[in-house]
């Protein structure tokens, strides 16, 4: 069992006569966009939290509203630092581990990479000039919506092909989710984004659905976004940096089969844990809440299995600054995809609920571990890609790792106290049994625990500035690798 | 099982399709039901499709992100329900494409908001919330109110709309733009409009200028009202 994981490791392979020329160009640019639209994300977010503490940096235009800032926040997030990212290591992960190029030529990657920027840089516009489905996380109008169903099509003829070219007899088991990741993606993104336009030439659609099949149907897709793209996708990233930061093999591999097919199978029906109470059958969302609850097995197997590929390397923590990241990624991730279950509870989720508990729940999730488990891959792929014996400055590396984990902390922590006690006020009855608070008395409770959410955000942007810095420093700091560092298991 | 899973791990196609399968399960026993069993969506009186004002503020509402501080779902819990009023049905939001149910609640939700305040009101915090509620988080939209409101395309919009299951007559759609200027048009006959759409509320505006935010009003004041609650007993609801 142990010695085909090791097979499919290409740091435990004997280095082979062959020599492949790998596409490092693209993953060099997505290194580079991931972490421009990695400061945006951040920035806009901080912008947003400073509107919900004082709303007149709303400034009254219609383009700096939070209604039409927030999709920005979101998707900048999600798809251009997080899919910016996938793609990036994607295409890195499955060219090292199949030992061959990309499939399909240097001119269809490209395609993928910056089609797939475009289609970003189109969907922020189209939010600020006021084109939205007002569909969570799947904002673009029908156009943009195509165009990114071609893009995505081009990514998963590029995986797939290089899959079938491997010259490892073994598919490794991060490709297992990347793949995972892009056809669920796919699936997901179709489905949900069905709609008729109101004319060919313009932006405005009409959703296919309506009502509760429309709400389910679009949290089918919202959880999976969670689920696949957030979480299958990261994984994939987890199972390769990991286990080369450290220079061991993954852990179980027989815990890596379990985990992948029960976490994919799961996932899918998680979504009507957030309607809850709502005019969806009660079937539904009974489904919806134990599956959910499962879920907490295969998340915690993939925890499990990131974390004990550490045995006998955690001193590695004291000198790689990019391996403590990833680490502390997994422990975020452990630790979101329990209180996620929790949360699901019909009776937990009456109280969570419309409350921003669910925004921190978010935030510990994409900070904590998304954003993390980028900057380990980041902090490894950069002095890897650009031919550097390490970083500019381990030490500007771990002040980047505190202040951002102080500001997750923050961030977290605060939005905890802020979210239970909306859900508390709104539903305490005075000694009369009238309702005992005003909804507003509940927007004037959480200020305090606004700021600090927003001083939270600051250290996590901050820590980001750092790390762009950092990263410069070491792409300007002079070569040391000779050529002989393309070849094979490099 | 290692052995069984080569078959996986050693083709990509394999791979491939048996994610594929395994991923579709979820999504068809949980959605596919919803569309083929008849108690999802309860049969009440009074639902109609929205006013083409109605509808135009309506996607303002949806271009502006509302959902994202409001949400317009009541859900079935005494605090809920003492706050906002009847819990919301799903025949309530069948003729919204999309949903508007949102997740986060910054603001108050506004599924029962019709009625509750004057039209006047509307219009005054709507361009400047803080004047009227000063601890409000909500962003100033007095853009609406110096925006007209875009007409051209009422007919094709209702018409897409009855492509995706709103059952728009054909006089309705016939009288699209008619019935746009009558809502917003307090001194005109609203007869027409109100055989058509009842309980539509009647905006501020002269019947020729119609703004962004006179649809918006429009909108907000039919939420919740179309269900008569008063007059629907428990056996009503029951099918």
């Amino acid at each position: 069992m142990s010695d085909i994981t090791a097979d499919a490791m290409p740091m435990m392979a004997h280095a082979p006569a062959r020599v492949v020329v790998y596409n490092e160009r693209i993953v060099k640019n997505a290194v580079i966009m991931a972490m421009f639209w990695g400061v945006v994300a951040f920035t806009v977010g901080v912008y947003l939290a400073l509107e919900l503490c004082w709303p007149a940096f709303n400034l009254g235009y219609s383009f700096t509203n939070f209604g039409r800032l927030r999709p920005v926040h979101t998707s900048a997030a999600i798809f251009a630092f997080g899919g910016t990212a996938l793609i990036g290591t994607s295409f890195h992960v499955v060219q090292r581990t199949c030992r061959t190029r990309l499939f399909g030529g240097d001119a269809l990657a490209s395609f993928v990479f910056w089609g797939y920027q475009f289609f970003i840089v189109m969907a922020a516009l189209s939010y600020v000039m006021g084109f939205s489905q007002s569909r969570e996380y799947a904002e673009p109008e029908w156009y943009i919506d195509i165009w990114l169903t071609v893009v995505w099509v081009a990514y998963l003829i590029v995986f797939l092909g290089t899959l079938m070219m491997r010259e490892e007899p073994h598919i490794y088991v991060a490709n297992w989710f990347y793949l995972a990741f892009i056809v669920t993606v796919a699936m997901l993104h179709i489905g949900n984004n069905l709609a008729i336009p109101v004319s060919f030439f313009g932006a405005k659609s009409y959703s296919a659905f309506s009502g509760a099949q429309d709400a389910l149907i679009q949290w089918w897709y919202g959880h999976n976004a969670v689920g696949f793209f957030l979480t299958a996708g990261f994984l994939g990233m987890m199972y390769y940096f990991i286990p080369k930061a450290a220079n061991r093999p993954v852990y179980s591999y027989r815990l890596s089969i379990v985990h992948f097919w029960s976490l994919i199978f799961l996932y899918i029906w998680a979504g009507p844990h957030h309607l809850h109470w709502t005019a969806l059958p009660d079937w539904a969302q009974t489904l919806g809440m134990a599956f959910s609850i499962m879920l907490w097995m295969p998340s915690w197997g993939g925890m499990i299995n990131g974390l004990m590929t550490l045995s006998g390397a955690w001193d590695k923590l004291r000198t790689d600054p990019g391996l403590r990241f990833s680490v502390t990624a997994v422990g975020f991730y452990g630790m979101s995809t329990f209180e996620g279950p929790v949360m699901s509870i019909r009776d937990v989720n009456a109280l969570a609920h419309y409350t921003d508990w669910v925004v921190g729940h978010v935030h510990s999730g994409a900070l904590g571990w998304v954003a993390f488990i980028s900057f380990g891959a980041i902090y490894y792929l950069v002095p890897v890609l650009w031919k550097r014996t390490g970083l500019f400055s381990n030490k500007l590396a771990a002040w980047h790792y505190w202040i951002a984990t102080l500001g997750i902390v923050f961030y977290i922590t605060s939005l905890w106290v802020a979210g239970i006690m909306q859900g508390l006020m709104w539903r305490a009855y005075d000694q009369y049994g009238f309702l005992q608070y005003s909804f507003v008395e509940s927007v004037v409770a959480v200020h305090p625990y606004y700021v600090i959410r927003m001083v939270g955000g600051l250290l996590f942007l901050t820590g980001a500035l750092i790390m762009v810095y950092n990263l410069i420093r070491t792409v300007n700091s002079p070569t040391t690798a000779p050529a002989a560092a393309l070849r094979v298991g490099a | 099982m290692a052995i069984r899973h080569e078959f996986f791990e050693k083709n990509a196609i394999f791979l491939l399709v048996g994610t594929l399968l395994t991923v579709a399960v979820g999504g068809i026993v949980e959605v596919i039901p919803l569309f083929t069993i008849e108690t999802t969506v309860e049969k009440v009186q009074g639902v109609r499709p929205y006013s083409p004002l109605e509808l135009r503020g309506r996607d303002i509402y949806v271009r502006e992100g509302c959902y994202l501080c409001h949400s317009q779902q009541i859900r079935a819990l005494r605090d809920e329900v003492e706050r906002y009023g009847h819990y919301s049905l799903a025949a309530e939001s069948m003729y919204d494409h999309p949903f508007q149910w949102g997740s986060k609640r910054i603001g108050p939700d506004l599924s029962r908001v019709g009625g509750k305040y004057s039209s006047e009101w509307h219009y005054a915090h709507m361009q400047n919330p803080q004047a009227l509620v000063p601890e409000s988080l909500m962003p100033k939209y007095a853009f609406l109110a110096e925006t007209p409101l875009e007409t051209g395309d009422i007919q094709a919009r209702l018409r897409t709309n009855r492509m995706v299951g709103v059952p728009y007559t054909d006089d309705q759609i016939t009288n699209a733009s008619v019935d746009l200027f009558a809502q917003a048009d307090p001194n005109g006959d609203p007869a027409a409009l109100m055989k058509r759409y009842p309980k539509a509320n009647l905006v501020a505006g002269d019947g020729r200028r119609v703004t962004e935010l006179d649809a918006v009003v429009a909108y907000l004041q039919v939420l919740g009202t179309m269900v008569n609650f008063a007059d629907t007993s428990t056996e009503k609801l029951q099918q």
